[in-house]
């Protein structure tokens, strides 16, 4: 046994003298030290990293079965729809790794909401970690867009629907518009051009800048040290050794929590994936199982629930300014209400970083922010009405004064006092 | 605020009043009744499966629902020559689209696209092949109460008989067919839960499997949660 252990020790130390194993393990696990008070809103960040592996594992065993060709096969169906129910019935345990990358859609985005808010309860984008909220934010726009271009590929109605007013957008841009949605489709219609290079992307280009970014996001949070939901920095008291008095090591304390989370999250996750994969048609959507016909438009596109608050953003802009369509002053307000998002760390002046100690102010304005992001999510699955235009206009002036007029109501609330160290509850 | 929180959030109350509604029956449950699934599978292979493919499928994955690969060679297999094959049809889809004015669908997924708001794609099927009635204004002779001015005509009118739509936008039963309207209405109901069957094969085991990954993650919690209070006892 203990030559078994003399080995290994010697394996280990050849292998730090050339590269820095043991240096890594403790700065990012066993000496990483994370304040000891993370509550229910903690958990989002390990789990958007497993949905991150899940997506990656389950995609390339998707990739093994997926044709991306829109021709038609012998019997008139295009030949990527037919593959993907091929994996659905012909590939051992097909149904299982489609409906958990399909399921593992949905999951990503409401782990990034909840992980994204959790940052807005807290405070978390606050100096020091402006970095970290702005490689968080490219990394949300990256998988908006893995979204997208992954959406097209079943090829089913909606699949070629969506794609095709999402890409008919940029046509509203003056002057290069058209030549430019043009440029995207690679065709006149979306076709097998598009859905190759959608593929391309899909598999390749975006997951890469995704990991790329998600290494980013983390060695960022290590060099400056986790928030808490005191919103104080514990790096500020620390012991004789200078480890933070309310600080714990990552590993063991935060990993053998997060499994837990990890257990959690896969029961709802399987309760999906078992007994309802298509969410009432919220994560597969029913026109979705008719094939892509470009002579059929539906009566009603409707993109998938994440992306429904900005669709209404974009359909509540409906005047046209400068003498140019409202069309695109509706995409300009859609890419503004993603972007803004980034801007926290210098829109809020608050004294203190945590919803625990903000004042009423701050505390309204959220609630109204939010309870419109609902609204203008639930709005975006629904049929344009006149009555619906106006309550989305409503939630939009809502959702952008929210951000602009942060710079005000932040710095006049009545805060209370931040205690010095975190409180344990 | 208060006010204007409560105007907001009341507002989709009001947006969401409109929009056509689609009174659909609904569709019994057959999933587990293998009768009722082989004689779907026998209606389907009759009637349906001259005109409209079912190409995600094989004849040999009919043994879900309780049949043998000689039963399906013997009773079924009419478009292909051996069980491992997807049913096919030999109609050509140019020729289709001259006769009907648009090639058939392939029904094999029909079950899960026709679902929607108003009701599951069994309900619509069931519905739709329920409430065809004679109108001499189309080419077919034939008109739909779901589907309307459909290119499809009565193919079950045999079984059923003819409906006519009366001025109150109800359909009688005028010409009766060579079964009475309840065992009519269960042999669609049959049809019904074999296209739902095809739909997703799977279905019935995907949630038997679920129930048991379900328990062991279970067990697992109580380990993972038992591990966690042991570790952090320490920290106050």
């Amino acid at each position: 046994m203990s030559k078994m252990n003399a080995i290994l020790q010697g394996t280990l130390n050849w292998v730090d003298e050339r590269f820095p194993l043991t240096t890594l393990w403790k700065e990012h696990l066993a000496e990483y030290y994370a304040p000891k008070n993370f509550n229910f809103w903690y958990f989002f960040g390990s789990l958007a990293m497993l949905v991150l592996v899940i997506q990656i594992v389950t995609g390339i065993l998707l990739t093994m079965h997926f044709k991306p060709d829109a021709s038609l096969n012998a019997s008139g169906v295009p030949v990527a729809f037919a593959s993907v129910e091929y994996i659905m019935r012909d590939v051992p345990w097909g149904w299982l790794i489609r409906y958990m990358h399909s399921t593992g859609a949905s999951a990503f985005f409401l782990v990034v909401y909840l992980h994204m808010f959790r940052g807005m309860l807290y405070g978390s984008y606050r100096k020091p970690r402006e970095l970290i909220w702005i490689f968080g934010m490219i990394i949300f726009l990256a998988l908006m867009a893995e979204a997208f271009f992954g959406y097209l590929l079943p090829w089913g109605q909606m699949s070629f629907w969506g794609a095709q007013v999402i890409v008919n957008l940029f046509s509203a841009i003056p002057f290069i518009g058209p030549d430019l949605s043009l440029w995207l489709r690679g065709d006149y219609v979306v076709g097998d051009a598009t859905l190759n290079r959608f593929f391309a992307f899909h598999v390749v280009a975006v997951p890469m800048v995704l990991l790329g970014l998600v290494a980013a996001h983390i060695i960022a949070l290590h060099e400056v040290g986790s928030n808490n939901p005191d919103g104080v920095e514990i790096k500020k008291k620390k012991d004789a050794s200078g480890i933070p008095l309310d600080g714990i090591p990552f590993h063991p304390y935060y990993t053998v929590k997060d499994i837990v989370g990890v257990i959690v999250f896969l029961m709802v996750f399987s309760v999906i994936v078992f007994f309802m994969p298509e969410f009432g048609g919220y994560f597969l959507e029913y026109n979705n199982f008719f094939p892509a016909d470009p002579l059929v438009t539906p009566q009603h596109i409707a993109p998938v629930w994440y992306f429904t608050p900005y669709y209404s953003i974009l359909r509540a802009v409906t005047y046209p300014l400068f003498g140019i369509d409202a069309k695109f002053w509706g995409v300009v307000a859609m890419g503004a209400s993603t972007l803004i998002i980034a801007l926290l760390p210098w829109l809020d002046r608050s004294p203190v970083k945590s919803i625990r100690y903000r004042g009423p102010l701050y505390k309204g304005f959220l609630t109204a922010f939010i309870i419109s992001f609902f609204i203008l999510g639930y709005l975006g699955m629904l049929g344009p009405t006149p009555m619906r235009t106006i309550v989305a206009q409503v939630c939009s002036v809502i959702y952008f004064a929210f951000f602009l007029l942060m710079p005000i109501y932040s710095s006049l609330d009545k805060c209370q006092p931040e205690p010095d160290r975190v409180t344990s509850k | 605020m208060k006010k204007f929180l409560t105007a907001i959030l009341f507002a989709p109350v009001l947006a969401f009043a409109s929009g056509v509604e689609l009174h659909l029956d609904r569709a019994p449950d057959k999933a587990n009744d293998m009768a009722a699934l082989q004689n779907g599978a026998k209606i389907f292979v009759n009637y349906c499966l001259n005109c409209h493919s079912a190409s995600y499928m094989r004849y040999n994955r009919l043994k879900d629902i309780g049949l043998t690969d000689a039963q399906i060679k013997d009773n079924l297999l009419f478009t292909a020559e051996k069980v491992g094959e997807p049913m096919k049809i030999a109609m050509q889809r140019a020729d289709a689209k001259v006769w009907f004015g648009v090639a058939p669908p392939d029904l094999t997924i029909i079950a899960r696209a026709r679902a929607s708001e108003f009701g599951s794609g069994a309900d619509w099927i069931y519905t739709y092949l329920r409430t065809f009635y004679r109108d001499e204004k189309r080419p077919t002779g034939w008109n739909n109460v779901v589907f309307e001015n459909v290119g499809m005509p009565h193919v079950l009118w045999e079984l059923q008989g003819e409906q006519a739509m009366g001025a109150d936008h109800k359909l009688t039963l005028v010409k009766p067919g060579k079964l009475k309207p309840q065992e009519f209405d269960a042999a669609v109901g049959d049809l019904v839960a074999f296209l739902k069957y095809m739909g997703e094969p799977v279905a019935e085991f995907r949630k038997q499997l679920g129930v048991i990954v379900l328990i062991f993650l279970a067990v697992f919690f109580v380990f993972a949660y038992a591990l966690k209070r042991e570790y952090w006892k320490d920290i106050h």
